[in-house]
């Protein structure tokens, strides 16, 4: 994949300018920018400079462990690795079907975690951005000014998150790396208490959910030009959905669409996503780049998460929440369909069918029964993918005779959305920062563009043994002595 | 037994009966002192010295050490509790003890004794060594990351399973839990899940497999007591049993 702005013809002339961090998104990535004498953008490119490895350091490990251990990639959505993990050992251990009790836990735990994670990003972490302006002062872009400026948006953003914390830790002990899932089911049902519990707030969730979704589109309505041009551009959107069509978080099948809306796949088993998705690595990211593999590495990179998803499903199950998706989609006849920063609109349009979808879960009698777990022959290649907040979340893991896990392979929601964020990066560069003075506010701009698609670096950095990389010895003086490098396919060369 | 006495534990007088140790004497009075190699109904062993008490200003191991009348022991001082601390960090960074992972948390005795000395994070570099996990056989799973030497297993396969399965190979850091097999491998031996050998376990060495995180956070064994109840519990239990 090459993209006008993505490498510099002569990147030794040019001046450096460096975001980094990036704040306010969850792990750690960076920006550069490559600017001639004139201010010019002659390149730009979005880092993710940590590295995790889970996918090294769960082999050898038994199967079961890998959901609880996934889970710990993450401190914001743990939950969604615990259940991607979990779907995959559930293959392994040949439960093919879930009993209604199970798989309605780990759904009702699935919602609590999309809530509370969208609740995060938008409150905590981009509601300054949105409250204040993507150039005010930078000691003003948090949270903190928020709760000052406009308590009551701070407090029930807040509150939302907590809520959708308390469904976490009722039903997996703790609101971050509990655990409810074993292979083939789950270690609890919910008692009655623990029910009524959680009714008792249900209602103000979904009446404060549906606030924040008028909020945010207000403040989309209110500039709806500079917000549906900002940054954006139009790609393919993936997302599972279900059987019928319906908006579906936790299962379903595989849906492809194009940047005009033309179906590239539907219902695909994700038993065999490799036949639809492949990736490739740059020397520049430890992230790597997923493409549709009918469209090609150039052509075929698409876009995950909350819009996606809103774009790609036929209908949501909740009325609310249906109500909105709606219309979203029919906004400006079509105009945030495409657009970056309409991803905190369908956020929370998400959060809305959360909500709703809490509350019609409590209310059903399943939860309380005890048919907890279902077993069958073993199987050795597991794969299990969800909709996680912030996209399509793949988990695949191959196990030996003794039950260890021999590889893994995840393909994070973040990755997925790797090339778009480098896109909006270099679209928000072209239209704001080319031939200008770089400045404090105008950089935030960038970021602004990236935290639209709540990026979660630490998530996604796993190929160890993989990725490209470049070893340059330099003498005293600086100059390079000897250079070595090794390609996306772990082959060495020398370079001269 | 025949006979009885009595000693003072930290002031307090201790009945104990002829043949007793002092943690013998301790538990049935209702006192813990912390321990890992040590089990009611097993033999004493002396190796975690966790249970290292003052006697008569010497120290000794309380589960090896007989009480006698008039015996002076001291167990709850902070010189003692901070050697416990540390002998408890070592034992965490001498293997690899993941517990965030590990099936055993919650259920793991070093995890429960590190709580209740109040271990915060070890103050001794981990050593990460390379341990191998052997998961041959087709109903237990033996990882070595976690074996802390106690010899329990080996004492419940040889003395209470007639089996002689498990053995500690090696001397020093290079001490380790070796198996009776012409392979080396849990799969050739005649071990089975049911044996005392896997239940005795008190780390994540020795499990059951497909059982794991069953039991939900909230209602595991030391989220819902701390490790001086249980083992005051477990004792007195056995006992009623006619065991230890």
């Amino acid at each position: 994949m090459t993209h006008i702005l993505e490498s510099a013809k002569h990147p030794e002339k040019l001046r450096r300018v460096v975001i980094e961090p990036v704040t306010r998104v969850e792990g750690h990535g960076k920006v550069t920018l490559l600017l001639d004498a004139d201010n010019r953008i002659h390149q730009a490119r979005f880092h993710i400079v940590e590295f995790r490895g889970f996918e090294k350091f769960v082999q050898g490990r038994p199967y079961w462990e890998v959901p609880v251990m996934v889970q710990r990639l993450c401190g914001i959505c743990p939950v969604s690795h615990h259940l991607a993990g979990g779907k995959a050992v559930d293959m392994l251990a040949g439960a093919t079907k879930l009993t209604p009790t199970a798989e309605k836990m780990r759904r009702l735990l699935h919602f609590g975690q999309v809530l509370q994670s969208h609740a995060l990003h938008f409150f905590h972490l981009c509601s300054p951005d949105l409250l204040f302006g993507f150039g005010a002062e930078v000691a003003r872009r948090n949270i903190v000014a928020v709760a000052e400026s406009f308590p009551d948006v701070a407090k029930k953003g807040v509150w939302l998150r907590k809520y959708g914390q308390e469904v976490i830790r009722v039903l997996a002990g703790k609101r971050i790396h509990g655990s409810l899932v074993v292979p083939g089911g789950v270690n609890k049902h919910l008692s009655p208490e623990e029910r009524d519990y959680l009714l008792q707030d249900v209602s103000q969730a979904i009446d404060w959910s549906r606030e924040a979704v008028d909020l945010v589109k207000r403040f989309y309505a209110e500039r709806k030009d500079f917000h549906n041009g900002f940054g954006s551009f139009r790609s393919s959107y993936l997302s599972l959905v279900r059987g019928d069509g319906a908006l579906d978080l936790y299962h379903g099948g595989l849906r492809a669409r194009d940047a005009h809306g033309e179906t590239v796949f539907d219902h695909v088993d994700y038993g065999a996503y490799w036949d639809y998705i492949h990736e490739v690595t740059k020397t520049w990211s430890y992230m790597k780049f997923p493409f549709i593999r009918t469209l090609g590495a150039e052509d075929g990179w698409y876009r995950v998460g909350p819009l996606a998803r809103i774009n790609n499903c036929d209908f949501i199950d909740t009325p609310l929440a249906d109500a909105e998706r709606k219309a979203l989609l029919e906004f400006d006849h079509g105009g945030a369909r495409q657009a970056n920063l309409a991803y905190h609109w369908a956020r929370m349009v998400e959060v809305l069918h959360c909500a709703e979808g809490i509350r019609d879960l409590l209310g059903d009698s399943d939860l309380i029964k005890n048919d907890l777990v279902v077993r069958g022959e073993r199987q050795y290649r597991g794969v299990g993918v969800i909709e996680a907040p912030r996209g399509t979340l793949i988990h695949h893991y191959r196990i030996n005779e003794n039950d260890q896990v021999v590889r893994a392979n995840l393909i994070v929601s973040t990755t997925h959305n790797n090339e778009a964020m480098n896109e909006a990066v270099r679209q928000v560069a072209l239209q704001y920062l080319d031939g200008k003075e770089v400045t404090e506010p105008l950089l935030n701009h960038i970021e602004v563009a990236i935290r639209a698609y709540d990026p979660c670096l630490s998530c996604a950095t796993h190929a160890l043994g993989r990725m490209p990389l470049e070893v340059e010895l330099l003498d005293a003086a600086g100059e390079r002595v000897d250079c070595l490098a090794r390609d996306g396919h772990g082959a060495l060369r020398r370079i001269a | 037994m025949s006979g009885a006495g009595a000693f003072t534990l930290d002031g307090m007088a201790i009945a104990y009966r002829d043949g007793e140790t002092i943690m013998e004497a301790a538990t049935e009075a209702g006192v813990y002192i912390p321990h890992l190699c040590h089990q009611p109904g097993f033999k004493p062993h002396g190796s975690c010295k966790l249970c290292t008490v003052s006697i008569n200003g010497r120290n000794g191991a309380a589960c090896t050490v007989r009480a006698q009348d008039g015996m002076t022991v001291l167990n709850n001082t902070p010189e003692l509790n901070d050697s416990r601390r540390a002998l408890t960090e070592m034992l965490f960074v001498e293997g690899n003890h993941i517990c965030p992972a590990c099936e055993k948390s919650g259920e793991c005795q070093l995890q429960a004794v590190g709580y209740f000395v109040g271990m915060m994070t070890p103050r001794f570099d981990h050593f990460f060594p390379a341990r191998d996990l052997d998961a041959s056989h087709p109903e237990v799973l033996l990882d070595r990351n976690r074996c802390i030497l106690c010899e329990l297993c080996v004492r419940a396969s040889r003395d209470m399973d007639g089996k002689d399965v498990f053995a500690i190979g090696g001397r020093g850091i290079r001490a380790r839990l070796i198996v009776n097999s012409p392979t080396g491998l849990l799969a050739d031996t005649n071990l089975s899940a049911k044996d005392k050998a896997v239940a005795v376990c008190p780390v994540g060495a020795i499990l059951v497999k497909r059982r794991a995180y069953e039991t939900p956070i909230g209602r595991r064994l030391y989220d819902r007591q701390p490790i001086s109840e249980v083992a005051l519990e477990e004792a007195k239990t056995l006992k009623g049993k006619g065991h230890g």
